[in-house]
């Protein structure tokens, strides 16, 4: 069975590295099932290819010692459909074949997310991801009948809407809609905190470093067909720059609440796509103003943090699958000390924590300058629109804040201390095809930070199809950008440099003396017990006081007098939309349809009647008054 | 030659008022049956070259299946199940008169401007007929309470589908009618045996006691 899954493994491997040597535009015209790599599309190839390759390395060690996944043939079966209609979405040159690979796609993962369907909560989180799915879908639907109902062959060559205003933004709307459902921007994101924990780890590595991210590319595919880019509307860049900043904020917060290690990482992933859609909205505003150093910038580091998000974001959802692999558990309460037992998860999980918070040397620093370059490049114009990218970057700012908060408890608390149970305390390294794929994640993360200005050139490679103003120099505030990224590459080999360097003369310092360990936290007394620490609740508490807004259920019970007895403080968090929107919504809907209920009466005369009513109709409609 | 078409286009019409009125299910059968004869005398009085041998027997299979194998089978059914009358339908009949009359209506209003885009030498008063024994058809079906009723309404909405295509495409209508004829035949037979057993467990083919099984 091992040989098999091997074999599985690598063919998806090989071929999943062939698309990545034809980077330059090509396309095959085969009837209506048209392929076509372009320049966008070979810029998302790229992380779906090596996400996908990765994934299937890791499930092939992920599947071979697990318990809860029952059926491996039906997982490799789904997981082969799933990674080869990813490729198709991104490489369909034609309206029809897009959409039955974007569905095809969405059932294939539906069925990947109820691998482990035993579970009642998983079988809810895969109704509702598949609830969600379709309706995002109806949107594109209406969308590409819109686009191409002067064009009978559904070609992407002949889309092209030059119309009114009117029809643009609606278009607009509608693939904002149809693609933000997939890409989990934040007022429908609530199918993706469900979803991704349920699904097994590789799953969730591929569905939320890329998949989400076809929903992005298809918004900037579709942009591409809306006219000519300078007379877009005004506020499509308001529109997601607010969205953006809503995703971000809201999606940092609610993962801040979380003591599920992949629900954390799945709101995170709403903050992520948030960034992006902040960078997005920036281009846009750019476009608009005419301001070519903002857009380029917004759109170079959204498109880059597409590319960081999808390595380091598969690289958090592989080492927490390691750790609940290990632990069996994945409640942060219940983990802590990983780091003696498993050393290379908790290097890998560090890594991609530190790229996720957009710290130096790692690639999410790069992605976040971008996005700062152009926000500032907005403010310093001198007239117009200057209240958007002060928006941006106040929201940039708060998000990254919190994300470092964030991902402090989630390392802080899982990783570090004393093991807070029987399992955390006897976790075991994982075995060598789940590192191999998390190390190479984390060297990509390294290599991107490390290698910027080769990264922000294909970069803009990729975006120059949607630029149209490029001037030849771009400059932020006096610095030019070529040779910022240049500046930005020594400084972070220096980083690299003296980090090294400390911990050699750390080694050599300590070399002849003495070094004694002890427990952290144990706060002086000789003999601390493992419930002494912080717990994720705790630590985290000064934050989400402040964030009063998203009503987290307290528990608490303060020490009281001198010599308290007992004290507790737990939180609980429900998603804030699901409670306040959705719930309701589907309560509305329930109600509805009993009301409709009543039209199901029973008697065939009464349905017949119905049909010759609707057929009388239709007729006088289109006979009776055309003259 | 349009004198006696637009006769027997008017017999048609009657026909369609008698199985609206009519109570008693017998009459209603010999009301479906004339029009299946009717059909067929339509059918050959229009094809105005001299007939044609494949015309004639497709006439004659007309005239024979509607004509006679149908209401015969019905015949049995209605013995049977032993009904001969449709007791309280949910519309009384003089209602379903006076709806009949405005269906006529509707139906000349709404193929005019469909004779626009028949083939010229379509006759004035085929398309109203049709609309209006489809309707008619459909109508009996949603008033009536008995199952075998309900079958008559079918075949009389059929007839209203099948004059449409003679109306439509006077010159190949064969190959179609045929398919049509067919389609009938095993749905009626369907019906008869579904109705007999109905009528065997239950001891009544009244449709509206059926609707326990909604759900």
């Amino acid at each position: 069975m091992g040989a098999i899954l091997a074999f599985a493994a690598a063919g998806t491997v090989a071929w999943s590295g062939r698309p990545m040597v034809i980077p330059i535009p090509w396309a095959i015209p085969f009837g209506s099932l048209s392929f076509g790599v372009d320049r966008l599309s070979a810029f998302f190839l790229f992380p779906i290819a090596m996400v996908g390759g990765l994934g299937a390395v890791y499930a092939g060690g992920y599947l071979r010692r697990s318990s809860g996944v029952q059926a491996p043939r039906f997982f490799w079966f789904f997981y082969s459909i799933f990674f080869a209609f990813l490729l198709l979405v991104v490489t369909a040159r034609n309206g029809l074949l897009f959409l039955m690979a974007w569905e095809g796609r969405s059932l294939a993962s539906f069925f990947l997310v109820m691998v482990e369907h035993r579970e009642p909560t998983v079988r809810s989180a895969g109704w509702t991801y598949l609830i969600a799915a379709h309706l995002g879908t109806a949107c594109l639907l209406a969308l590409f009948i819109l686009l191409g109902d002067r064009n009978p062959t559904q070609d992407f060559e002949g889309f092209g809407v030059s119309g009114r205003e009117g029809i643009r933004s609606l278009l607009f709307l509608l693939a904002l809609i149809g693609f933000g459902v997939k890409a989990g921007m934040v007022p429908w994101h609530v199918w993706l905190p469900e979803a991704h924990p349920a699904a097994p780890s590789p799953v969730s590595a591929v569905m939320s470093g890329v998949m989400i991210k076809t929903g992005i590319y298809g918004l900037l595919r579709i942009m591409m067909f809306l006219g000519e880019p300078t007379l877009w509307p005004a506020w499509w860049g308001w529109t997601l720059v607010g969205l953006g900043a809503l995703s971000g904020v809201g999606g940092v917060l609610l993962a801040l609440a979380q003591k599920d290690l992949k629900r954390l990482l799945a709101y995170s992933s709403v903050e992520n796509i948030g960034v992006i859609s902040l960078g997005l909205g920036l281009w846009l505003c750019g476009v608009r103003v005419g301001n070519p150093a903002m857009a380029a910038l917004g759109l170079w580091g959204a498109l880059l943090h597409v590319w960081n998000h999808a390595v380091f974001k598969s690289l958090l959802f592989m080492s927490a699958g390691a750790v609940a692999h290990a632990t069996g558990t994945r409640s942060l309460d219940r983990l802590g000390g990983l780091i003696h037992g498993m050393p290379f998860t908790s290097l890998a999980f560090f890594a991609g924590s530190v790229s996720l918070c957009g710290l130096p040397p790692f690639n999410g620093f790069i992605s976040e300058l971008l996005l700062y370059g152009s926000a500032l490049a907005g403010i310093l114009q001198p007239e117009g629109l200057r209240r958007i990218p002060v928006l941006a970057v106040g929201a940039l700012g708060l998000m990254g804040g919190l994300a470092l908060a964030c991902f402090a408890t989630a390392f802080g608390i899982g990783f570090l201390g004393q093991a807070r149970s029987e399992e955390a305390a006897q976790a075991h390294e994982v075995s060598f095809l789940i590192a191999v794929p998390m190390g190479v994640a984390a060297v990509v993360c390294l290599g991107i930070g490390l290698m910027s200005p080769l990264a922000v050139a294909f970069t803009s490679f990729a975006a120059f199809d949607l630029m149209p103003i490029l001037p030849g120099v771009i400059r932020v505030g006096g610095w030019e950008i070529p040779a910022l990224f240049q500046r930005i590459l020594v400084a972070n080999v220096a980083l690299c440099v003296m980090l090294v360097v400390l911990m050699a003369a750390r080694r050599i310092l300590l070399l002849h003396r003495r070094v004694e360990e002890s427990s952290t936290w144990d706060c002086g007394y000789a003999a601390p017990t493992a419930r002494m620490q912080y717990t994720a609740s705790s630590f985290i508490w000064d934050i989400l006081a402040m964030a009063r807004v998203l009503r987290p259920r307290v528990k608490e019970c303060r020490p009281l007098g001198l010599f308290p007895r007992s004290a507790r403080l737990g939180t609980e968090e429900q998603d804030i939309f699901q409670r306040l929107f959705y719930n309701r919504l589907w309560r509305g809907i329930e109600r509805c349809s009993d009301r409709l209920r009543r039209l199901q009466e029973g008697r065939n005369q009464i349905y017949v009647l119905y049909l010759a009513l609707t057929v009388l109709a239709l007729l006088l409609w289109k006979l009776g008054f055309s003259q | 030659m349009t004198g006696i078409v637009d006769f027997l286009i008017v017999l048609l019409l009657l026909t369609n008022l008698r199985i609206l009125g009519s109570s008693r299910i017998p009459a209603c059968i010999s009301a479906v049956a004339l029009q299946g004869v009717l059909l067929a005398v339509i059918l050959v009085s229009l094809s105005s070259e001299p007939l044609w041998g494949g015309t004639a027997a497709f006439a004659l299979l007309l005239l024979a299946v509607k004509g006679v194998v149908l209401p015969w089978l019905l015949r049995r059914a209605m013995r049977d199940a032993s009904v001969t009358r449709e007791v309280e339908p949910f519309v009384d009949f003089s209602t379903l008169l006076l709806l009949g009359g405005g269906l006529m209506g509707l139906s000349f209003l709404i193929a005019r401007p469909l004779q626009v885009s028949a083939p010229p030498s379509t006759e004035k008063g085929l398309l109203p007929s049709a609309f209006f024994t489809l309707l008619t058809g459909l109508l009996v079906i949603i008033t009536r309470r008995k199952a075998l009723t309900q079958v008559l309404g079918y075949l009389t909405m059929e007839n209203g589908v099948y004059l449409f295509g003679v109306s439509q495409a006077i010159r190949e209508p064969l190959l179609i009618e045929l398919g049509i004829l067919l389609d009938v035949m095993a749905a009626v037979f369907v019906m008869g045996i579904v109705l007999f057993q109905i009528n065997r467990e239950f001891d009544h083919i009244d449709t509206d006691r059926l609707s326990v099984l909604k759900e």
